[in-house]
């Protein structure tokens, strides 16, 4: 009666993620090395290793550019060295020192609930099963700081018509992953509850904005960021896009969310729509700083997006519905 | 015979005092900010966001001295440590440069001088309202900080005066942990450090060392006047 299980590696063989990934650096750190010996230094600067690994098959969007935002992405470093990732602690710079210890492989999302075609998408399955393209989004923290992001990744409409949602399906309910001894930030006894959950309204998850990223820069999205895949829900304050998401679940009723429940509410609602008339209980909301750039600009009513999302909310009051 | 007791008279005489080092290291320590920051400043190393990071600093700043200045009598007291009481004054008045800096930076650089949305975060938001309000504390004590005012006032005035340091620290650490969306490590730290100085103070009786500091209602306490009307 016993089944065939395939025997386990011990840990001490198996190459840490982290050597696995520079492997190449080793290579190059010596083709470097060696062209600066032949062309008399100099050279060793200008190969620059990426940060990780290149995404294949990524188009640019035609529509989101960098035109379209009308400003420059933020760099590389300061895209991936302050991020909010309570996991990780709750400083800014966090994260990037500790998110190493999460292991993005094997990974994998389930997508279920209220559908006619529940799935679980592995890794593989969503870098190879979709057409990834590059977006420059603006992005918005609710303490008032910006960025722009060259996010590689899906709509998250392709998923949502892949599971065939059902007549109850009214909102998706979004959960990132709980792994205390991987997540330092979550083994804290004065954080936010974990995991940590968001959701969408239909409508919301059906829009050509909403973003599944796995990316950004052309490269595997880094860990800092929620890898190895997140929502981006450009409209909305950043913590509505939630990261390193392994469940999907369609439903009914309204999710509940781990800022919309902390401190009886006491920090934002459900929508959570960029708004610079609504502001925060302890700061105003009508401007920003955009990283890299030293006085303040306004803050645009959905972050810019209001053309193509305004209609979403047509009839509901923003004051209420914050 | 006389010779010997003149000599116990002059010799401390020669030696001109106390040490001149307390006040002059916590000048230093009240200054260290400044190389600090504009190191960091030159080198590029004030992360993603300098502007808030620069902004934070001068605020931990600002508490840091005011409540080492507010260690400096509890200090003295149980510990004997007399030098405590001559860097008092400058580590206060360190703690209000810092919080003014703190302020004006955030006024001319974060808020990018935008008055009237300042005017409305102060009264809007508890958070902001609490920190200019320490600032606004601080102000009498630091312009009444020079020996002159403290004779102008009186000394029991004065010191009833300075009280408000306490008061200030209590709305500066307020303000800290409002800070956060999540109750942090500092911030606690921070308003414990502060109830154990007042602690500190209530309890122990003026004067001298506090081997009696336990003792509560000592008749040394009543017979300082000043420290009476604390409790």
């Amino acid at each position: 009666m016993s089944r065939f299980r395939s025997p386990r590696i011990p840990d001490a063989e198996v190459t840490p993620r982290e050597t696995f990934l520079r492997r190449r650096d080793f290579l190059k750190l010596g083709a470097a090395g060696a062209g600066a010996l032949l062309l008399g230094g100099g050279e060793a600067r200008a190969s620059a290793t990426p940060h990780g690994e290149k995404l294949a098959g990524v188009k640019p969007s035609a529509q989101f550019t960098e035109k379209s935002v009308g400003d420059k992405p933020n760099s590389f470093e300061e895209i991936t060295s302050y991020n909010n990732f309570y996991e990780f602690g709750t400083d800014k710079t966090d994260p990037k020192q500790n998110a190493h210890k999460l292991k993005t492989r094997p990974w994998t999302v389930s997508v279920e609930g209220e559908v006619k075609k529940p799935v679980t998408l592995d890794l593989d399955a969503l870098l190879k099963g979709f057409a990834l393209e590059e977006r420059n989004y603006r992005f918005r923290c609710v303490e008032t700081w910006s960025m722009v992001v060259p996010w590689v990744g899906f709509p998250l409409s392709e998923l949502v018509k892949r599971v065939e949602p059902t007549s109850r399906a009214k909102y998706l309910a979004f959960t990132t992953v709980y792994r205390p001894e991987e997540m330092p930030g979550q083994r804290e006894s004065l954080s936010i509850p974990y995991p940590y959950l968001e959701g969408l309204r239909m409508d919301e998850a059906m829009s050509p904005l909403t973003l599944l990223a796995v990316g950004l820069y052309g490269e595997v999205l880094p860990n800092q960021n929620g890898a190895p895949v997140r929502l981006v829900v450009p409209w909305k304050y950043g913590f509505k896009s939630i990261k390193s998401v392994v469940k999907i679940r369609f439903q009914e009723t309204q999710p509940a969310t781990t800022w919309g429940q902390y401190g009886g509410g006491a920090e934002y609602g459900f929508y959570a729509n960029v708004n610079p008339e609504v502001s925060h209980p302890r700061w105003s909301q009508s401007s920003e700083r955009r990283l890299g750039e030293f006085l303040r600009r306004k803050t645009l009513p959905f972050n810019g997006y209001a053309e193509q999302v305004a209609p979403l909310y047509a009839g509901m009051d923003l004051r209420k519905f914050f | 015979m006389t010779r010997p007791e003149q000599r116990v008279e002059a010799a401390p005489l020669k030696k001109a005092g106390p040490s001149p080092w307390p006040p002059r290291l916590a000048l230093a320590a009240a200054l260290a900010p400044v190389g600090w920051l504009g190191g960091r400043a030159l080198l590029g190393d004030l992360g993603a966001n300098p502007v808030e990071e620069v902004l934070n600093r001068l605020g931990l700043y600002a508490i840091t001295f005011l409540l080492a200045s507010l260690a400096c009598t509890p200090l003295q007291r149980l510990l004997g440590w007399s030098w405590a009481l001559r860097v008092r004054k400058t580590l206060g008045l360190a703690a209000f440069f810092w919080a003014l800096a703190h302020v004006l930076f955030y006024v001319g650089i974060d808020q990018g001088l935008d008055l009237r949305g300042l005017w409305e975060d102060v009264l809007k938001h508890r958070f902001v309202f609490l920190g200019m309000a320490a600032l606004l504390t601080l102000l009498p004590l630091a312009l009444t900080s020079t020996k002159a005012m403290e004779r102008r006032l009186g000394f029991r005035r004065w010191k009833r005066l300075h009280r408000l340091a306490y008061a200030a620290a209590a709305l500066a650490c307020a303000h800290f942990y409002l800070r956060f969306k999540l109750p942090e490590a500092w911030p606690i730290l921070a308003a414990a450090l502060l109830a154990l100085l007042l602690a500190a103070r209530l309890w122990t009786p003026s004067g001298r060392k506090g081997a009696r500091a336990a003792e509560p209602q000592a008749p040394a306490a009543a017979a300082s006047a000043p420290e009476a009307s604390v409790r």
